[in-house]
């Protein structure tokens, strides 16, 4: 048969989300980044919050996302997007509102508004991703970065003597009252890619519901600062990444 | 037994040619350009056997660029 005979709109299985602009991204080939513009998109579109959703940009790979996804959203300062996540929910609280964050943001420079968010309880969202690295700025050591891997400023591989050891900050935020939902997921796989989207929309339910701070880790990669390829890069994560940081749910009330 | 035919159209413009779709592709049916080049210099995805396409979407699931668009018909 030919594949023009079944390229037609009742066939349709998989397009581009509607919420996804047109534009490309700025992304790497192969980033992690992507896939999980693509669900939120997708999940806003599907459970109608196209306008009810705030998103806060952070500073990171992630600084453009509000060119990417076609919902309301606000800059944070470096580190800030819980706290202005808070100001957000609080004025306005029948909008649901995300905070989109790296490794970078969220654990290192933002480690206190994201522990004291989380503290008090805020219907947010919180989407972490952790890829080990800070990709943006041309991979030097992130607070996650596994122990003995290389980065632009541990040559020699992350040493605990020297460079401390990588933090599991889902597992902190797990520990707190007030977050209702923490969860580890991954993008590397399309069963690993269903589960996310699954795990995104439990968040997005949980905060409409005022039932407290979600928050979503996604262990991603970092192809160009890992100096692998993408697929590589995939490989790498499961044999490395997921030793450090195991994929599930951490807390679920 | 119904049988499952799939097809895929991919945005070549938008292709960046990481090759996540045809490492996830089931049936082998996609390819990365051996010397083609889009636009923006990217060896772009193309559906080197699209008869044997199923239809199952595990490419654009995988792709983080949306540029897969995956449809899919029953024969009986």
């Amino acid at each position: 048969m030919n594949p023009n005979d079944i390229i037609k709109p009742e066939n349709l299985v998989y397009a581009r989300p509607r919420l996804l602009d047109e534009r490309n991204t700025h992304y790497c080939p192969g980033c992690s980044h992507g896939v999980v513009h693509r669900l939120l998109a997708e999940l806003i579109d599907e459970m109608g919050l196209e306008d009810k959703t705030i998103g806060v940009a952070p500073v990171g790979c992630a600084v453009f996302a509000y060119n990417y996804i076609d919902v309301d959203w606000v800059e944070a300062a470096h580190g800030r997007a819980p706290a202005v996540a808070t100001a957000l929910n609080r004025l306005n609280p029948e909008k649901f509102v995300f905070t989109y964050q790296g490794d970078g943001d969220l654990a290192a420079i933002g480690t206190a508004e994201t522990i004291h968010a989380a503290n008090r309880g805020e219907n947010i969202v919180m989407v972490f991703i952790n890829n080990a690295i800070y990709g943006m700025t041309g991979g030097q050591m992130a607070p996650t970065t596994l122990l003995g891997q290389k980065t632009a400023t541990t040559p020699y591989g992350r040493r605990a003597d020297l460079n401390g050891f990588p933090i599991k900050i889902s597992d902190i935020l797990a520990g707190l009252d007030g977050t209702c939902y923490v969860t580890r997921q991954a993008v590397h796989t399309p069963a690993a890619v269903r589960k996310t989207k699954a795990a995104l929309k439990k968040a997005i339910q949980n905060a409409l519901d005022k039932k407290g701070t979600s928050v979503v880790e996604v262990v991603s990669t970092c192809n160009s600062g890992w100096k692998l390829s993408p697929a590589k890069s995939n490989q790498w994560m499961e044999e490395n990444m997921f030793a450090k940081y195991p994929l599930g749910d951490l807390k679920n009330v | 037994m119904a049988k499952v035919i799939g097809a895929v159209v991919i945005d070549k413009d938008r292709c960046k040619g990481c090759d996540l779709c045809v490492v996830a592709c089931p049936t082998d049916v996609l390819l990365l350009q051996p010397k083609e080049v889009n636009d923006r210099g990217y060896h772009y995805a193309f559906t080197a056997q699209p008869e044997a396409c199923i239809g199952c979407a595990s490419c654009a699931t995988v792709c983080p660029d949306a540029c897969i668009t995956v449809y899919r018909q029953v024969i009986k």
